[in-house]
């Protein structure tokens, strides 16, 4: 364990408010184990990152907590309630942005909306809304295929996000999209932490990206799928964003998860 | 086409062909075969006759009853199919058999059963037709990007929802392209099926010119049925068109 999660750990015992908290989580597909006895703790309106190699369980997991998938045993508690089921306090973003390529931005966006029931007019100004705080203002009415990638993810963050849920779940929300627009999305991820007071769990491959935007980072291992560390970054981020990629926290931290990290990549 | 550098209108090759029968009609080889230009008048002749016009309403009954009920039922039991794979085990190889049967060898089983009236028709045309659309309609539901189905769950999509908003849209391309062939299969399957019964439609037409070797008169008839196939199948082709730009982006 690294000193600064050590710490935090002895000093806060019971005190920290938890939105998501996994507890002994066990899932098997056949003979792979995908998750073993997992407990992990989500605190409330922050971003936590799931990092670790390929195949140690982080979709599994997010599923899981998304309640798309049934854990073997153990609980997801979310707000208090243990977990059954899709409910409205969750919202996904997904890696491949899952649009309907038949429906407008608008329509799209209002999506998860509409599966709730809300009336039209109401979700689509709701919808409009959104589309302009991701900064798609004037494609209202473009269909998907005619989006980049990067507007294409602004679409499924902008459904994720009009359905006002507490916890966004964002399954390697960046991993289509350009080197240049994943660093805009990288701020505009820290600013939507800062304002939005949801809480958001974020898997990435990128120890940068998840050192750069997360309260926390829990570092999974596989074979036997285990949380092997949690990791709190807290001198930089009040520093500004235009300074994180310079503080030597940050660069420490970088370096000690790579270290921890290069055993499992073949 | 092109000719000498000039662009010809699509199927002007036909007008080719139109020459030939017209040359080899004129030279009265065979009785079969008359003039094409004959065939055309005797087209506009009977076009407008009682028996002509009664016997192009009942086929259009028939043919619509029929492509409505390979549509209506082969839709859903497709999209079932494609979802659930105990109904997929369970229905497939009967679809699969029946896909390829020679089905003209069932009509006079279900003149039996059903008489020699519209419901035969009806039946057998659906039969013609509804094969392939669930064939078609289960393809496109199984190529379905799981993360769209995964979405719409997430975000409290009732399985009805995910019927209705997800899987029928995603797999639109396809559908339409089995109702594209299914549509063509029921045209055959109209005409068959009233040849055989023979009493109603172009059935009885096709019955009254052949046993009374007014070959112009089957040729108009057969020719106003060619070209009605051909378009429905080009409106449906075109409709599929329309919807392409999305499939090739899924
Ligand atoms: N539907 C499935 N059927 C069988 N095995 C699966 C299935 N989904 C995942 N697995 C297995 O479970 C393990 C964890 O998979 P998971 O997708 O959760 O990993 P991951 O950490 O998200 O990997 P990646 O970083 O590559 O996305 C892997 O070994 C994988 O092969
Ligand atoms: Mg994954």
């Amino acid at each position: 364990m690294s000193q600064t999660s050590q710490a935090f750990v002895d000093a806060h015992p019971s005190a920290q408010d938890n939105a998501v908290t996994v507890r002994g989580v066990s899932k098997n597909y056949g003979a792979v184990e995908a998750l073993k006895n997992m407990s992990l703790e989500f605190p409330r309106g922050q971003l936590t990152s799931l990092l670790g190699p390929s195949g140690c369980g982080k979709t599994t997991l997010l599923k899981i907590i998304a309640g798309l998938l049934k854990a073997d045993s153990g609980e997801i508690i979310v707000n208090g309630k243990a977990v059954t089921g899709p409910g409205p306090n969750r919202a996904f973003v997904f890696q491949d942005f899952a649009l309907l390529p038949w429906a407008s931005v608008l329509r799209n966006v209002a999506f998860g909306l509409e599966l709730r029931g809300v009336a039209k007019s109401e979700r689509e100004a709701k919808a409009e809304k959104y589309i302009k705080d991701v900064g798609l203002a004037g494609f209202e009415h473009s269909f998907p295929h005619e989006l980049s990638g990067g507007m294409r993810q602004r679409v499924g963050l902008a459904r994720a996000l009009s359905v006002d849920a507490q916890v966004l779940l964002l399954d390697e929300p960046f991993s289509a999209v350009d080197e240049q627009t994943r660093r805009k999305f990288q701020e505009d991820l820290l600013a939507l932490v800062a304002n939005e007071n949801k809480t958001f769990i974020f898997v990435t491959h990128s120890i940068e990206e998840a050192v750069y935007v997360s309260d926390q980072i829990a570092i999974l291992l596989p074979r036997p799928s285990r949380v092997h560390e949690i990791i709190r970054p807290s001198n930089f981020r009040a520093k500004g964003i235009d300074n994180i990629r310079r503080d030597p926290e940050y660069l420490d931290i970088v370096d000690e998860i790579w270290a921890s990290l290069r055993n499992y990549v073949e | 086409m092109r000719v000498y550098g000039h662009k010809l209108p699509a199927m002007s090759s036909l007008l080719i062909w139109a020459l030939l029968w017209e040359i080899v009609g004129r030279t009265g080889a065979t009785f079969f075969i008359p003039p094409l230009s004959e065939v055309f008048v005797t087209l506009f002749k009977i076009i407008g006759t009682p028996a002509f016009l009664a016997a192009l309403s009942e086929t259009a009954q028939a043919f619509l009853a029929g492509v409505f009920f390979s549509i209506a039922i082969g839709i859903p039991v497709g999209i079932l199919m494609g979802k659930s794979r105990l109904l997929d085990e369970l229905l497939l190889p009967w679809v699969n058999i029946f896909v390829s049967a020679p089905l003209t060898a069932l009509v006079p089983v279900l003149m039996v059963l059903f008489g020699f009236g519209m419901t035969s028709i009806v039946i057998t045309t659906t039969l013609f037709g509804i094969w392939i659309i669930i064939l078609n309609t289960r393809a496109g539901v199984r190529q379905i990007n799981r993360s769209l189905v995964e979405m719409a769950i997430s975000f409290g999509a009732t399985p009805m929802d995910a019927f209705v908003k997800i899987y029928f849209w995603a797999a639109l391309p396809e559908i339409l392209g089995g109702v594209r062939i299914g549509v063509i299969r029921a045209v055959k399957g109209v005409i068959i099926g009233q040849l055989l019964i023979s009493i109603v439609g172009f059935g009885a037409l096709f019955e009254l010119y052949a046993t009374n070797f007014l070959m112009s008169h089957f040729w108009a008839v057969l020719i106003v049925l060619f070209a009605l196939a051909f378009s429905i199948s080009e409106f449906l082709a075109f409709l599929e068109r329309k919807v392409a730009y999305y499939a090739a982006k899924r």
